[in-house]
């Protein structure tokens, strides 16, 4: 048996990405540094506005809140488990806001914050996690597909998707989100390949919160993931995912180039699981408090207030208003959570088929028989 | 009109016919195109209707699969062929975890019209993963439907019924008889796609089969029928959902039912038909029902599938101990 290491050193697979205090990569677009200074890209310019600037603001708060209140609620037992976001606001926000009407976004399941860029309602994303149903909301209405929870599936989805468009002339494209340790599965190298070859209208937008669970990217890959695009025919971007507004810019570019005909990016947003896996998981197992202590220095919406601040864009009674309405947010979802309803027993045999079958009609009627015959009985 | 058609030509030329009655028709699948399907039975389609609707894809069975998925979502029709039933594995996560569950997810507002083309069965003398019945592990899945042909009528309707059909389905076509012939009325009007059918009526023993074993039923009905003995054959047809009211029927009359098929015994089809046929006819039969399929070993190197295959003789071999039971 072989020994790897007798050493308990964490190795780090990017040199310098996790300390900030080193020079930053030179691969890594950033636009707004970590203290909140706002710095340029060659390739990447972006106009936004002030009033954009404060909405961002405004998202990375209240997804950020609501991911705090879910938590809380699994804590207490009002849902079986949560996948938490924190860190990843400025990844997701980014994406979401990057989006145009007509694209269509195919999520994992943590992507609550491009949920909230696209209109859906944060109970539609609880009742899935509280085992109401599978996500409540419309799909093709939201441009949100629903959460697919098989490791990196979504991403042919989103490639099949895409050669829809292609073959409607829709000038719209899709985007594919997959984490790091999805690049490892056979489906998403498959969902590369489709694209490359038929050019497909698809950007592909990897959270690489270093850590799939307790496994870290170095088990992924030996190579930084963003260089891989490049063997598949395609360009790679690797971003700073913690910077809202470099994501904003590089998936903005990407999506755009889709939808022109330029076919797929692969866009690697750099960035850190500030929490556990899920609810039900320890992170404390598998790595260091001080890894969190560095990222927290890279905070997602510290910068941005910070810039805010400085700039003077926004004032403290801005600040203190998105705070209040996150806190009214907190507190519509908690309502609305424990007041939702379990769905009736025979929801489960109603949209197994579209046609449904004479095998499930019977089903259901046994059952729906089954449980009249307790009616009136005590049990 | 009636001509006389193989089997593959019969799906070929139901396959055109859907491609012209809709446009979100889009066939997809490996060497289907410029080569026409390693069977041929594409043979033709790309030329006439374009390389964006008869898709030579890249040789991936998952990517078949999972973008046939989005492109359902996006209102396509795919038909995605799979090129032996032996490589449909790689595309399982897919077709189990996707497409049979997509409907049900989404609360019926995503729709998944996919329909899975597989050549099925042995007998063909092939090497390792070129003859297996994978039946089983898709009718035991909630959300797909399965069907399988016997003929070339059943697989120019069928072929199109399944297509139009709004629902996941397998469409598992009798590899080894592709080339059998009979006769096709392209203008009748076609029965039901989910529904079993007798096709030769008997008194003594009720034999079930489907696809490639419906031939090996009626041979061995009509050995039978020399030695004095009246066989009921029933085909199938349909795997998922089961249509076995006609199955019911007959065996209240015969009293003995017989199960074949190409797949293992164990947890194969007729493990499934032979509870319900005893759940339903319990005070009818007379004895009880016997599966005939392939051993439950991986399917053998093609010196021994004539071995491994159910084939006349053991049909009636188990119709004798149905009798003397």
């Amino acid at each position: 048996m072989s020994v790897s290491s007798a050493t308990t050193e964490m190795v780090d697979p990017v040199p310098g990405a996790a300390a900030p205090h080193l020079p930053q990569q030179p691969d890594l677009v950033q636009l707004l540094t970590p203290e909140g200074e706002r710095v340029e890209h060659p390739d990447y310019p972006l106009d936004v506005s002030a009033e954009e600037l404060r909405g961002l603001y405004r998202d990375l708060v209240l997804v950020r809140r609501w991911d705090v209140e879910a938590t809380a609620l699994q804590r207490q037992g009002e849902l079986g488990i949560w996948a938490s976001l924190l860190g990843q606001e400025a990844a997701q926000i980014g994406a979401g806001r990057a989006m145009a009407d007509g694209d269509m976004a195919f999520p994992t399941y943590r992507e609550h914050g491009v949920a909230w860029t696209r209109g859906v309602d944060p109970l539609h994303v609880i009742s899935l996690f509280r085992g109401v149903d599978n996500g409540g909301w419309d799909p093709i209405a939201t441009g949100f597909n629903l959460y697919t929870v098989v490791i990196g599936a979504q991403c042919l989805h989103a490639t099949g998707y895409a050669m829809g468009l292609q073959r409607d002339g829709a000038e719209t494209a899709t985007l594919a989100f997959l984490g790091d340790g999805a690049t490892s599965q056979g489906e998403v190298n498959e969902s590369f390949i489709w694209a490359a070859s038929f050019s497909a209208p698809v950007v592909f937008f990897c959270q690489n919160n270093q850590y799939a669970i307790s496994v870290p990217l170095e088990r992924q890959s030996r190579v930084p993931l963003y260089q891989r695009a490049a063997g598949f025919g395609f360009p790679g971007v690797r971003v700073d995912g913690n910077d809202v507004l470099a994501v904003l810019a590089v998936t903005r570019a990407a999506l755009t180039a889709a939808r022109e005909g330029q076919g797929p990016t692969f866009i690697e947003a750099f960035t850190y699981r500030m929490g556990a896996h899920t609810t039900s998981d320890d992170p404390t197992r598998y790595r260091l408090a001080s890894e969190l202590e560095e990222w927290k220095l890279r905070d997602p919406i510290a910068r941005v207030k910070a810039h805010l601040s400085r700039t003077g864009i926004a004032d403290a009674d801005f600040f203190d208003a998105v705070e209040a309405e996150a806190d009214e947010l907190a507190q519509r979802i908690r309502s609305g959570t424990t007041e939702m309803t379990d769905p009736p027993g025979t929801a489960m045999f109603d949209q197994v088929y579209a046609e449904q079958t004479p095998l499930v009609a019977a089903q259901q009627a046994q059952f729906e028989a089954y449980q009249a015959s307790f009616e009136g009985s005590e049990h | 009109m009636a001509e006389t058609l193989t089997i593959g030509k019969a799906l070929n030329l139901g396959l055109r016919r859907a491609l012209e009655d809709d446009a979100k028709v889009v066939l997809m699948g490996e060497d289907i195109g410029r080569l026409g399907g390693v069977f041929r039975i594409t043979d033709g389609l790309q030329k006439d209707f374009g390389e964006d609707r008869v898709v030579d894809t890249p040789l991936a069975e998952a990517g078949i699969l999972g973008t046939a998925v989005g492109l359902a979502m996006r209102g396509y029709r795919p038909v995605c062929e799979i090129q032996f039933d032996g490589f449909v594995f790689p595309a399982y996560n897919q077709i189990v975890t996707q497409v049979a569950k997509i409907h049900a997810r989404s609360r019926g507002r995503l729709p998944m019209p996919i329909v899975i083309r597989i050549p099925f069965g042995g007998g063909i003398g092939a090497v390792e993963h070129h003859s297996e019945s994978p039946e089983a592990y898709f009718a035991h899945t909630p959300g797909l439907k399965v069907v399988a042909v016997s003929n070339p009528a059943d697989a120019y309707w069928g072929i199109q019924q399944a297509i139009a059909s709004p629902d996941p389905i397998v469409f598992l076509e009798p590899k080894r008889r592709y080339w059998e012939k009979a006769e096709v009325d392209t203008e009748a009007t076609p029965g039901p796609l989910f529904a079993s059918r007798v096709v030769r009526g008997g008194d003594d023993v009720t034999v079930l089969a489907y696809g490639p074993m419906v031939k090996t039923a009626l041979q061995a009905a009509e050995a039978a029928a020399e030695e004095g003995r009246s066989l009921e054959v029933v085909d199938l047809r349909t795997l998922s959902p089961l249509d076995l009211d006609p199955v019911f029927d007959s065996v209240r009359r015969t009293g003995r039912c017989v199960v074949v098929h190409e797949a293992p015994v164990t947890l194969g089809l007729g493990s499934e038909i032979a509870a319900r046929v005893t759940e339903t006819c319990f005070h009818s039969l007379e004895a009880p029902v016997l599966r005939v399929g392939g051993y439950d070993t991986p399917y053998p190197p093609s010196k021994l599938e004539e071995e491994y295959l159910p084939d006349l003789d053991r049909v009636l071999d188990a119709v004798d101990r149905a009798m003397e039971f």
